[in-house]
């Protein structure tokens, strides 16, 4: 009989909820078949069978959240023998190796009559017990594959790592210590709330950060947005102003690896790669899918896949890769016409867009004469561990320059 | 600190408690003209005559006997058994009269007697003068048994032994006669059931006793070098009574533990270091506790097979990578 676990998708992942079944105890699997939708905090995805056979027990009901590594259910495989009472096999105790545990240090299994005993040494049964650990979690290497001392402090080490995000420890969100009348009632925070309050305050807390503003001169851009989106087919996306300003970093970003980079243990990772994350609001909290690869993106294509990633975001259908892995993002509040604000660092990146909106300015010109022109202020918000203001300042002027002659955007 | 042999040291014990004490005297097989067959009683005839220095036939039930007589009657003798490989003749006197009689004399007449004399092998000395015995003697209440590895203990535990009001049995070592360590100046004794902690080490803790002790020492300073492996060494020192405490507080910081001695393996004192440890230390192990012992067969005579059968430094080395695997 193969067990169905709940999976790990991506780091930050712990527990996970069953949305919804999509297949019903009693029904015929085929590897590739949807079983079910699993919600983690960030998205919800599809669980494909990885097994053809019959799905005979569903173990968590649809809304449950388990933790990752849990049974939620038990497929026959084609040609098993349905087992009474029999114990599993034991080769079904080794995909728990590679899991993580629960935060709670729960067990994960459910069946302890059906595992082979684990065989550890008592000092490392001490270890576990005090820590939590569910032993056949960690992978033995003593004699024997005998689990010792080493394999659970290893193991131990590597769940502090998998819980941390990439600066530090997490802490729960501190509330201010006032003097409050008492409050009653109120709603608990969503999962993503609860992952927000805790990633930003964490971000703020940890990491300096510094704000420089730049004023530009969107004329160019504008008429160029026009003249382009004039000429696409009519089913064709649109470019947008967010459009032009991706593709403007993307190429002020090319020119400062310094400013593309990751910050992590107190070094610094350039990257040549642009991977761009681009905030995205949700009825209760927001989500940054990212862009990837945007050096080698026209700016139509950046228009047609940011639009195409921003529908799944909505949907809540995001997989984890396409909400990881930025190395710089932009949170554009043009739309609700903000005229400037600053955005909290999505780290280990080391920079953040902010992007106000496109307004008609007064501006004086060189010869004293004050004209009326389309103007957008941008703030990028810098973590000072790895940038300065000077560096920060050059990358505004850069970006500036590409809004501001803005042809070079369709070479 | 002089520096002086084992040998030394015992004799300078054996004639300091006669000094001190003119109830003490000594008695056994080629002790007095001879001078010993190890010359551990050299020159102590001349200097306090044939009463306190007494040469028997080749009667070791009679040396045991005659010896626990005169600690009845209030003398304080130390009987010298050649090799402790002979004492096996009195066996009877040591394990049924010297042991008991406290006992079964509702704790009026002491025993204040001292059995001495080499145990142990490496010479050549074939299957029946090559015995370790200590965990038979340990195994009898009403026994101590104590087994010094180094001039200081020879000569601090000895005198400790003499003074006691219970019969001891005094392992010695062939082996150790002539080696050499430094002896603190002056009036000293080591006390019974303190094991010494001969070495410092985080990754496994070796127990020895006697000579192997040495070999231990050696194979920690070895496995440092090479490997970077860095063994605590224990001297227990005395086997009854019998210092577990040491060993304990070891264990808890090393979690892995090897037992060395030359007795054999099978039911030697290694086993009850064992059990000890994981009865009173279970949850430090992080491997089994592990014994390195001659083999169980009679100590072969050729060189070579003798080698084989005792434990040897490069046992050791193999058992603390054992534990360590």
């Amino acid at each position: 009989m193969a067990q169905v676990i709940m999976p790990k998708m991506g780091d930050g992942m712990s527990e996970g909820t069953v949305l919804r079944w999509l297949k019903k105890e009693g029904d015929t699997v085929e590897v590739g078949d949807i079983l079910a939708e699993i919600e983690t905090d960030k998205a919800s995805v599809e669980l494909p069978a990885d097994i053809s056979g019959k799905l005979v027990t569903i173990k968590v009901k649809e809304g449950e959240t388990v933790p990752v590594g849990a049974v939620i259910a038990e497929v026959l495989a084609e040609g098993e023998q349905p087992q009474t009472a029999v114990p599993a096999p034991p080769e079904q105790t080794a995909p728990a190796e590679t899991i993580a545990p629960s935060p709670a240090g729960k067990t994960l299994r459910e069946e302890p009559p059906t595992q082979e005993r684990v065989k550890a040494s008592p000092l490392a049964r001490r270890i576990a017990q005090e820590a939590g650990i569910d032993l056949a979690m960690v992978k033995g290497t003593g004699p024997g594959g005998r689990i010792v001392e080493r394999d659970v402090q290893q193991f131990l080490a590597s769940r502090q790592v998998a819980a941390r995000p990439p600066i530090v420890e997490p802490t729960r969100p501190t509330e201010a210590v006032l003097e409050t009348p008492s409050l009653t009632g109120g709603e608990p925070l969503s999962r993503m709330r609860r992952l927000i309050a805790e990633r930003t305050t964490l971000t703020k807390q940890t990491v300096p950060h510094f704000y420089v503003t730049m004023d530009i001169d969107m004329s160019e851009a504008m008429a160029l947005r026009e003249r382009l989106n004039a000429a696409l087919p009519e089913d064709a996306p649109k470019i947008s102003v967010n459009d032009l300003v991706t593709k403007a970093c993307a190429l002020t970003l090319a020119r400062f690896p310094r400013v593309n980079a990751l910050y992590q243990n107190e070094r610094i990772y350039p990257s040549s790669e642009i991977h761009i994350g681009i905030a995205v609001a949700l009825p209760d909290g927001l989500i940054v899918p990212v862009l990837r690869h945007c050096e080698r993106k026209t700016l139509r294509q950046i228009a047609t896949e940011t639009r195409h990633l921003v529908e799944k975001a909505r949907a809540g259908r995001l997989t984890p890769e396409e909400y990881t892995g930025a190395t710089f993002s932009i949170s554009n509040l043009g739309m609700y016409g903000v005229d400037e604000f600053i955005a909290i660092i999505n780290p280990p990146a080391v920079a953040i867009l902010a992007v106000g909106a496109v307004q008609k300015q007064p501006v004086a010109l060189e010869d004293d004469t004050v004209v009326v022109r389309p103007r957008m202020k941008v703030t990028i918000s810098a973590d000072h561990r790895a940038l300065d203001g000077a560096v920060a300042a050059e990358f505004l002027r850069e970006l500036k320059a590409i809004l501001e002659n803005p042809y070079v955007m369709v070479e | 600190m002089a520096v002086i042999t084992y040998r030394e040291a015992l004799r300078q014990a054996l004639a300091e408690e006669m000094e001190r004490d003119p109830s003490v005297f000594l008695v056994g097989e080629e002790i007095g003209r001879y001078q010993g067959t190890f010359r551990v009683t050299e020159g102590l005839l001349q200097r306090f005559g044939e009463r306190r220095v007494v040469d028997t036939p080749i009667s070791e039930s009679g040396i045991a006997g005659m010896a626990i007589g005169a600690a009845m009657i209030g003398l304080r003798p130390v009987a010298e058994f050649m090799t402790f490989s002979f004492a096996l003749i009195a066996a009877d006197q040591i394990v049924n009269h010297a042991a008991k009689i406290l006992y079964m004399f509702g704790g009026q007449i002491r025993v204040p007697v001292v059995f001495r004399g080499p145990a142990g092998g490496g010479a050549q000395l074939s299957a029946q003068h090559s015995h370790s015995l200590e965990s038979w003697y340990a195994h009898i209440p009403g026994l101590k048994v104590v087994t010094p590895a180094t001039p200081a203990d020879a000569k601090g535990l000895l005198k400790t032994a003499i003074r006691d009001d219970n019969p001891v049995i005094f392992m010695e070592h062939a082996k150790l006669y002539s080696t050499r360590g430094e002896v603190p100046e002056g009036e000293y004794t080591v006390p019974f059931g303190l094991a010494e902690v001969k070495r410092e080490g985080r990754d496994v803790t070796l127990i020895a006793y006697s000579q192997p002790l040495l070999l231990a020492l050696h194979a920690a300073e070895k496995l440092a070098e090479t490997e970077g492996i860095e063994c605590a060494v224990i001297d227990l020192r005395s086997l009854q009574p019998l210092d577990m405490d040491t060993v304990l507080r070891s264990v808890s910081k090393t979690h892995r533990a090897v037992v060395v001695h030359e007795d054999h393996r099978n039911v030697g004192f290694g086993a009850e270091i064992a059990a000890r440890i994981q009865e009173f230390a279970f949850d430090e192990l992080d491997a089994p506790v592990l014994r390195v012992a001659s083999a169980d067969v009679p100590i072969p005579y050729a060189r070579n097979l003798e080698r084989a059968a005792f434990p040897s430094e490069e046992d050791i080395i193999r058992a603390v990578k054992r534990v360590l695997a």
